[in-house]
């Protein structure tokens, strides 16, 4: 199915490698054999697995800035692994490469409810900050469906997003300054904790570089005072272009929902047996859009939604009446993925964003590559911000299924590039969808991509093969650049 | 390829020759701002015009030359803004030097500043390739986010031909409190409100006074004004344009310079001697001082922050805060990466690029 998953180092390179660590870290750092690293051998994207030569886990930062500088030294490529949730092959080992583990920089530096900032190592997990942040009534606002379990260092990574990240931002929006290592073994600040910092904002190109630039030693974020409330409105539509059009309605009236989802009618079918959220299963749409704030905000706003709602063409309109109606409403949406995996062996879930007015094209799109590939697709989508999840479903075990997801999964990018959209909202590139890259973005691009790594990782040893695809890769691919908005056939009708 | 652009690329190409410097220049509503001009004016004027706007999508795209004037003419007919409230400077700023310079205004402190808006850019690098980077869409992690790098770079790394920019809907209502208190007390008094879900948009002290702008629906307005007390403000509006305009009097007597300190909120009153103007909840602090740069850098950085000699003053002591070795190192790479022949303004941010 992909890469080999055997051991495919020289074992003179992986003994020179592992003497040179164990001179600057702790012998339980410096993971070796076989039963230790196989753990290690693939991220959130298991269908790829690379068993790496050596995992190492450092402690502090002079310990990471040892490995960095060891590393240079011998020349050996670093993949750095923050928890090990990412759906696109960020943290896939190399086989002659070290995986640097941040999960034992796992301190939570300062927690300031005065300066609504916390200070924290790279393995802290997303939701601990909120946790810690709470009696404060203070929290962390990108929430990742992985929160419980990725971290801020993989977030910083990504660039992650979350359910609420139209009204509340995406990890850049959210991250004041990172300290970071280079390949030389340098700390470097970017950003500082007010709310800019002289010269080009290095900050902002390092957040969502998947980890090819630097390793995070620490990360100051935001924190922002919990609304006093939330409610949210389920809508039903007879026609997923009425539910999309809802959508382009509700912020036209002005309005930025603190969350705005959509499924379609495969979606709630596939979710409601499994969560009973009460979803109507005869909707060919179905919207989620949740007002915060405080009482009489929240209250005036959901009456401005509603109304909108209603006027957009719903069929049925409920509003969360407490807490658990609530979160009764918002778990099919949260369960969608594992809902997947309940009535499919398999699912290959997409992560294209298009501009949202394309939303009918595209589902309509995707209908017809289902009868192409002979496999079904579930569509979850953030409405609010146009990132669009496809959930592909197959069977593994079944030959040529895998195959032809993957295929299914790029046909479904190139045609998010072709109405203007991107490969990818929140997921990354990785592995997963270097190929893609090639559909997205043209030879010069590709170079100037490589050009801002080279000016940070001078000796290309950090996380390379990733995220941005060689020419050699991409004529191999053998797939065009897509020029953005432009349809292959303008010729031919769509709706 | 258009015309103009293709213009652009010759003036590129016949300067990268001729090992000539380009000055990348609008309207020139911030001539005075960084560290030297040096070069041929390369006037983005010509490549004008608003490119996409569709409100439901909460994004436009422009090219470069569009005068905020003519955006805000189109967003406003849709009840829409930029909501970083950059400088307008009579309406006469373009889009393009907005977002080379950087520059946010008063509602910074509640929304972002312009590189958090900013969703894509389209450039023409020292090699006169038109390159693209981000898109239309909030959401977009394919490749690196290269024109947030942009942003603020002050056209050293290229000649931005277009961007796209996020943007969001016009406050509902909008209210404006005044309240009497001393500098520390109106510190203290923002990082306090800071932790609270309260709709504050922008604030400012100066001289005794702390003027605080809350922006939302009504009934969050209602809610807060009953919280926080204050006086209501009757001219708060031209205060705050004042403010976003840079038009304030605090800023029209810069023979000292005015600096601007960014610092923490937190950060206790700087021990400067001289007049202060405090915005963006205690994060931007204007200085008009007697002490030397090294004092007021100084200062800056043992508050947590860092110094822009923004306006006037003696530029020789350098505009910007110098960079760490680390970093300095970083971005001598960058320059060399988008602009080989260093012909992009150069040694207007740091004399060394």
């Amino acid at each position: 199915m992909n890469a080999p998953n055997e051991p495919v180092f020289a074992l003179a390179r992986q003994q020179e490698v592992v003497a040179a660590l164990r001179a600057v870290l702790p012998a339980q750092a410096v993971l070796y054999n076989e039963e230790d690293t196989r753990p290690y051998e693939c991220d959130g994207l298991s269908a790829y697995r690379q068993l790496p030569m050596v995992v190492v886990l450092p402690e502090n930062e002079a310990q990471v800035v040892a490995v960095l500088k060891t590393c240079n030294r011998l020349a050996v490529q670093i993949v750095p692994r923050g928890a090990g949730t990412g759906l696109s092959g960020g943290a896939t080992p190399i086989a002659d490469g070290v995986v640097l583990s941040t999960a034992r920089l796992n301190r939570i530096v300062k927690l300031d409810p005065y300066s609504r900032t916390a200070v924290v190592q790279p393995g802290v997990r997303n939701l601990a900050i909120s946790e810690a942040a709470s009696p404060h009534n203070l929290y962390y606002a990108p929430d990742p469906s992985s929160q419980i379990a990725c971290s801020i260092g993989g977030n910083v990574a990504e660039n992650s997003g979350g359910v609420h990240c139209l009204k509340y931002g995406l990890t850049v929006h959210n991250v004041l300054r990172v300290r970071m290592v280079t390949i030389e073994g340098d700390v470097v600040e970017l950003g500082n904790e007010g709310l800019d910092a002289p010269g080009l904002d290095l900050l902002a190109v390092f957040i969502g570089s998947e980890g090819m630039l630097g390793v995070v030693t620490e990360v100051t974020v935001k924190l922002v005072p919990k609304p006093q409330q939330a409610r949210v409105i389920m809508a039903s539509f007879d026609d997923v272009v009425k539910g999309g059009n809802a959508v382009a309605n509700v912020i036209a009236a002005g309005i930025i929902p603190a969350g705005l989802e959509m499924m379609d009618k495969t979606s709630s079918r596939m979710v409601e047996p499994f969560v009973k959220a009460g979803y109507d299963t005869d909707a060919e749409a179905i919207l989620l859009c949740e007002s915060d704030g405080t009482l009489e905000e929240v209250e005036e706003e959901i009456a401005r939604m509603s109304a909108v709602l209603k006027t957009s063409g719903a069929t049925a309109i409920a509003v969360s009446t407490s807490e658990a109606e609530r979160l009764k409403f918002w778990s099919g949406r949260k369960n969608a993925f594992p809902a997947a995996g309940r009535i499919s062996p398999d699912y290959y879930c997409m992560d294209g964003t298009i501009p949202r007015k394309h939303l009918a094209q595209v589902l309509l799109g995707i209908a017809d590559m289902e009868k192409t590939y002979g496999l079904r697709c579930a569509n979850v989508f953030h409405a609010g911000d146009g990132n669009l999840h496809p959930l592909i479903l197959f069977d593994a075990n079944t030959p040529g299924e895998f195959d032809r997801a993957e295929k299914f999964g790029a046909a479904i990018l190139e045609l998010c590039v072709e109405v203007g959209g991107t490969i990818t909202g929140e997921h990354g590139v990785g592995i997963e969808k270097i190929n893609s890259m090639c559909v997205q973005f043209s030879e010069e691009e590709r170079e100037a991509f490589f050009a801002v790594k080279r000016a940070f990782d001078t000796a290309f040893l950090l996380n390379p093969d990733k995220a941005i695809p060689t020419l050699h890769r991409c004529a191999e691919y053998g797939k065009m650049h897509v020029k953005r908005g432009a349809l292959k056939h303008p010729e031919l009708p769509r709706f | 390829m258009d015309q103009v652009l293709q213009h652009f690329r010759e003036r590129i190409a016949s300067a990268t020759s001729s090992g000539s410097a380009l000055r990348i220049r609008g309207n020139g509503t911030k001539d005075w701002y960084g560290q030297e001009l040096n070069g041929e004016v390369l006037d983005t004027t010509a490549y004008s015009g608003i490119v996409a706007y569709d409100p439901t999508e909460l994004v436009i795209t422009a090219r470069a030359g569009t005068t905020l004037r003519e955006i805000g003419a189109a967003l406003s007919e849709k009840k829409q803004m930029l909501a970083f409230e950059p400088p307008r400077f009579d309406g006469m700023a373009t889009i393009g030097g907005i977002v080379a310079s950087g520059l946010s205004g008063p509602r910074r402190q509640a929304v972002g500043s312009v590189r958090d808006f900013v969703l894509g850019s389209v450039l023409m690098d020292g090699k006169g390739e038109v390159l693209h980077f981000g898109g239309q869409v909030m959401k977009n992690v394919a490749g690196y986010d290269v024109s947030r790098l942009l942003t603020g770079s002050l056209g050293t790394l290229g000649l931005l031909l277009e961007v796209s920019i996020k943007v969001l809907p016009r406050p509902f209502v909008q209210h404006s409190l005044q309240f009497t208190m001393s500098e520390e007390d109106a510190l203290h008094q923002l990082n306090v409100w800071g932790g609270q879900p309260l709709p504050i948009s922008a604030s400012c002290w100066f001289d005794g006074q702390l003027c605080v702008r809350l922006s939302g629906a009504q009934a969050a307005i209602d809610t807060a004004i009953a919280k926080m007390g204050g006086v209501e403000m009757s001219d708060a509006d031209k205060l705050w344009y004042s403010l976003r305009e840079q038009s304030q009097a605090f800023f029209s007597d810069a023979t000292q310079g005015v600096w601007r300190v960014s610092v923490p909120t937190v950060a206790a009153p700087l021990p400067l001697p001289g007049a202060q103007m405090i915005e963006w909840g205690g994060a931007q602090r204007w200085l008009k001082t007697g002490a030397d740069a090294a004092t007021v850098r100084a200062a800056a950085t043992a508050a947590g922050g860092h110094a822009t000699l923004y306006k006037g003053g003696d530029k020789s002591v350098g505009v910007f805060q110098p960079l760490a070795p680390a970093v300095a190192r970083i971005h001598r790479n960058l320059k060399t990466a988008f602009d080989p022949a260093g012909i992009f303004n150069p040694r207007r941010m740091y004399t060394e690029f």
